[in-house]
């Protein structure tokens, strides 16, 4: 079974490099039980998964109700994520969750000496470009995320392993948009 | 039966948002850990490259799922309280195919770009802007798919539910899928390389 090995000691054969350049990831395996229990934790200790597009959501609903308040309070979906002004951005637990996501992966990439100001893309495309399509993919990401209430976090990993029968759904058309969509945008990435 | 902690009074909501954020780093730290703070390693899932995607997220969910699973058995978790959304079959469909489409061409989702712009990374930065950007129009638009937002509802439903199928039993389907899963990954990954040495 050396596949099976494989996928025990995966990533070993990247070497470790000298001290101060980028260290490699880590084995995505072993990593993801580190995910897994981190999300079992959620579910344990207050009884909730993880989640990201939903704190964009209440920044977005927050900026739009301080510019223009009857707007958004006549707005079904802005007011969902109000709260009838009972609780602030900063008391909302996928805010904090989010906040806390950037300096984990902050903390983390220091240890590693990953830090680094850059624009990660393909060979064969300008950077210029490569921002327009991020902000794009951005977009489609962020209607496609609230039409589908949720993401790859709250629906995908959450509702996954919760055996919720809309997030596997979900999680199916995620991989089939996807790679449906490789092959068209492969000089963004290839 | 004393988790979910929170459901069950130990701490309130202060707590909890203290717990978000711890929860979030550990979040963070993993998808750091994982490479997904880089949109080309997240994009390689796509071409088949590097499937670490698929690798990671399965085994992340059939970790938890266990978790969840053997606690509810042994009979400390109590599942019904644990948040879910409700299925609204025909939105979430389309929702995850304009999501996945969104990821190849973006190259995050939503909490990876959060952690790519934590490392410095500006397209993570531009990623997240553009997400807000979505989330934006679909408000705008809120009033117009209102509708279909809340179309095909099917109430709270689970697979083993769905498919009268028991519990234990799409816990284990899922955790061979998952490991079937991981050894075509490897299968695949080698077969990419070996493609690529050729050229």
């Amino acid at each position: 079974m050396s596949v099976l090995s494989d996928i025990l000691v995966s990533d070993k054969h990247h070497s470790e490099a000298v001290s101060h350049s980028p260290k490699a990831y880590s084995n995505p395996y072993v990593t993801g039980v580190a995910l897994g229990l981190v999300l079992l934790a959620a579910f344990v200790l207050v009884g909730r998964g993880l989640g990201a597009s939903g704190a964009v959501s209440s920044a977005v609903a927050t900026v739009v109700s301080s510019v223009a308040p009857e707007h958004a309070k006549a707005n079904s979906f802005y007011s969902s994520y109000l709260g009838g002004g009972t609780f602030g951005l900063f008391k909302d637990w996928l805010v904090l969750e989010v906040l806390g996501v950037m300096v984990g992966g902050f903390l983390s990439g220091i240890l590693a000496h990953r830090i680094k100001r850059t624009v990660e893309k393909g060979p064969r495309i300008s950077v210029r470009n490569r921002l327009f399509f991020a902000f794009i993919g951005g977009g489609l990401m962020g209607f496609g995320a609230k039409l589908a209430r949720g993401c790859t976090s709250g629906q995908a990993l959450t509702g996954g392993a919760l055996l919720n029968l809309g997030s596997w759904a979900f999680m199916m058309m995620v991989f089939a948009g996807a790679y449906a969509t490789a092959y068209f945008v492969r000089r963004l990435w290839i | 039966m004393n988790f979910p902690l929170f459901k069950f009074g130990f701490f309130g909501d202060e707590v909890s948002l203290v717990l978000a954020f711890v929860i979030g780093i550990g979040f963070g730290f993993a998808l750091e850990r994982a490479g997904f703070g880089n949109a080309r390693l997240l994009a390689a899932q796509f071409y088949f490259t590097d499937m670490r995607v698929l690798k990671v997220m399965f085994s992340a969910i059939v970790t938890a799922m266990f978790g969840v699973y053997f606690f509810g058995l042994f009979g400390i978790l109590d599942i019904s309280l644990i948040y879910t959304t409700d299925t609204f079959m025909l939105p979430q469909v389309i929702g995850g195919l304009i999501l996945g489409i969104g990821f190849v061409i973006g190259g995050y989702c939503p909490g990876t770009s959060a952690v790519s712009l934590a490392t410095g990374r500006i397209d993570g930065l531009v990623y997240f802007i553009g997400v807000a950007a979505g989330v934006f129009v679909f408000g705008e638009l809120f009033p117009l798919i209102e509708n279909f937002f809340v179309s095909g509802s099917m109430g709270n439903v689970s697979l083993p539910g769905y498919f009268n199928l028991s519990y234990g039993f799409v816990v284990f389907a899922v955790a061979i899928m998952a490991l079937g899963a991981f050894i075509a990954a490897e299968w695949g990954e080698k077969k990419m390389a070996k493609k690529a040495e050729g050229k």
